[in-house]
């Protein structure tokens, strides 16, 4: 499989298909048993830390906070991997510039002097996406960003995602259970079961009822959106 | 743009830190001549601050035997409070944002009994050998730090909850051992080795003096120098690896130094508990929680605190003497309890 610039990539599939799995390969928190993955080129077991985290960033289920923090320091921490000793490790002008930059982005400018513990879970997974915008990291990895919003969330948060990879050729890849929700953002959509790459395509290639079907062990209807045209799936009990 | 500018404002950077380590730097010379001055046998003020203020070169009209006491006693144990007080302090933070919990603390962790079976150890073993008891203190801490590491980790991470509990199974394992190797010595030590265990830092005159200093200070620094690192892992290891923090070599560094830093205080005066806990909370609420200025912060902290802990201990009830130890759990045993609540 490849990302591209540009391109989103959903990654669907059942629950142990080896979603999560996947993710964290690429992030090189996990070393696969075979295969490598490359990144520009390079060996991913051969880059620093600091190197991989310039380049791929991850949005991932917020963990528990344990000690305050507000979402502008939050969002700083996202400028980690480009300290240097030119402002002694501290954060410099352009650090602040950026983190100024992707507040903007997710509409957290208001909320960037309060504490992360005060806000709404769609606010909170939005300053989730905004720390790992700051990276600046071309590579976005997205380990089901959406699981505990309501139906406008999702759709800002997914939308946010799109248009960074259009304005700056970024690529992502979006791990997700809710299929219409890929099949709305994605361009690509990998499907996976048992470890396995059922199928990788466009979502009218991929999204086809025979193939769901072996996949997610259930009869599913598939038509076309009447607005949008992407196609639309449906269980059938 | 108003609300971030602010945020912005409200952030900790470099001169803030500085400014405020220098004022606590000035609190802390201050506290320091203060409690010179204090104590069981009144030394005239203006004669003393100005033998003070020349290191002792000169004698500035003090007798010998003032002198002495100056110098001798109350100096080298002022100092050593405040190493003391700073290496627990600056362990109790490494540990709390590494193992992202506001409770840890060397005393409940079982750092501090580890590092004082190691001790007692030396002391049975290598009695002649005064250098072997930071040595084995640090190894004995090292060990129990792991410990209870290894134990709090279960399948679903380390909870709250469960690092305290891993803490307490270690600390009474290693009390026990502690209990049947003093029940070994003979009747005329055992009581200045209570003693001792509960903190005790009349045993400052030695030529040993300097290592706990060197080791608050370089730990300190150390210490600091992981901050930013040591920010994002209050957030969780999984987040601070993704944004690029070598979170293994970050954890063995502060392992590593917390368990100098509390070996070589326990060795030097016991295990003077609470310390950890109390002070980087306070520091926490005072200048927030980002540990470029909180780590630094609470070692300045710890050392002012022990000192005036210590210097209640030695006057209260002079001329005789409380462990230090008790005067910091009076005090920290309460705001644990409201941290418990909190938590």
């Amino acid at each position: 499989m490849l990302l591209e610039p540009g391109v989103v990539t959903a990654v669907i599939g059942p629950n142990g298909a080896g979603k999560s799995t996947l993710l964290r390969s690429l992030n090189g928190s996990l070393i696969p048993n075979s295969g490598t993955i490359l990144l520009n080129d390079k060996s991913l077991g051969k880059l620093s830390r600091r190197a991989i985290a310039k380049q791929i960033t991850v949005v991932a289920q917020e963990a528990e906070l344990r000690f305050p923090i507000t979402v502008f320091e939050y969002v700083l921490g996202g400028r980690f991997v480009w300290a240097n000793s030119t402002t002694w490790g501290w954060e410099g002008e352009r650090d602040l510039e950026v983190a100024e930059a992707v507040l903007d982005e997710t509409e957290l400018h208001e909320l960037s002097g309060r504490m992360m513990n005060e806000l709404s879970g769609g606010e909170r997974q939005r300053a989730v996406l905004a720390r790992a915008l700051a990276t600046e990291a071309p590579i976005l990895l997205l380990d089901e960003p959406t699981a505990n919003l309501d139906l406008s969330h999702q759709a800002t948060l997914l939308g946010l995602v799109r248009e960074r990879c259009n304005s700056r050729s970024s690529s992502a890849l979006v791990i997700t259970h809710d299929i219409n929700l890929a099949a709305q953002f994605a361009d690509v959509i990998l499907l996976l079961k048992g470890g396995q790459v059922v199928k990788t395509g466009t979502t009218q290639q991929v999204l086809v009822p025979d193939l769901l079907r072996e996949v997610f062990s259930v009869d599913v209807l598939v038509d076309a959106h009447p607005i949008s045209g992407v196609p639309r799936v449906t269980p059938v009990h | 743009m108003t609300t971030s500018r602010q945020a912005n404002q409200n952030r900790v950077t470099f001169r803030r830190t500085i400014i405020t380590l220098l004022v606590l730097v000035a609190a802390l010379v201050i506290v320091v001549g203060a409690a010179s001055l204090l104590g069981s046998e009144r030394l005239p003020v203006s004669n003393s601050l100005c033998a003070l203020t020349t290191l002792g070169a000169r004698q500035c009209g003090l007798t010998s035997d003032q002198f002495d006491i100056l110098f001798q006693i109350r100096l080298p144990r002022i100092l050593l409070a405040a190493a003391v007080g700073g290496s627990l302090a600056t362990a109790g933070a490494g540990y709390q944002a590494l193992l992202r919990n506001p409770l840890a603390e060397p005393y409940l962790l079982g750092v501090s009994n580890g590092a004082a079976v190691g001790t007692m150890l030396a002391l049975l073993f290598f009695g002649s050998l005064e250098w072997s008891r930071p040595l084995m203190a640090f190894a004995g801490a090292l060990v129990a730090t792991f410990a209870v590491y290894r134990l709090a980790r279960g399948r679903v991470g380390a909870t709250p909850e469960r690092l305290i509990l891993a803490g307490v199974i270690v600390t009474t394992f290693l009390s026990s051992i502690i209990v049947f190797v003093t029940t070994m010595m003979d009747a005329t030590r055992i009581r200045s080795f209570t003693f001792w265990l509960l903190g005790d830092l009349s045993g400052a005159n030695t030529g040993l003096l300097p290592v706990p200093i060197a080791v608050a200070v370089v730990g300190a620094i150390i210490l600091t120098l992981n901050a930013r690192s040591l920010n994002l892992l209050m957030l969780g290891e999984r987040d601070a690896f993704d944004l690029g923090v070598e979170v293994s070599r970050v954890r063995v560094t502060i392992f590593l130094i917390a368990s100098l830093l509390v070996g070589s205080s326990v060795a030097a005066s016991g295990s003077v508990g609470y310390v950890g806990l109390v002070v980087p909370h306070l520091t926490r609420l005072s200048v927030g929680s980002d540990n470029r200025i909180s780590i630094p912060s609470a070692t300045l902290g710890g050392a002012l605190f022990v000192i005036v802990a210590d210097t209640i201990a030695r006057t209260v009830i002079a001329p005789r003497e409380l462990p230090v130890g008790a005067i910091t759990a009076l005090i920290g045993a309460p705001l644990f309890i409201y941290l418990l609540k909190r938590v």
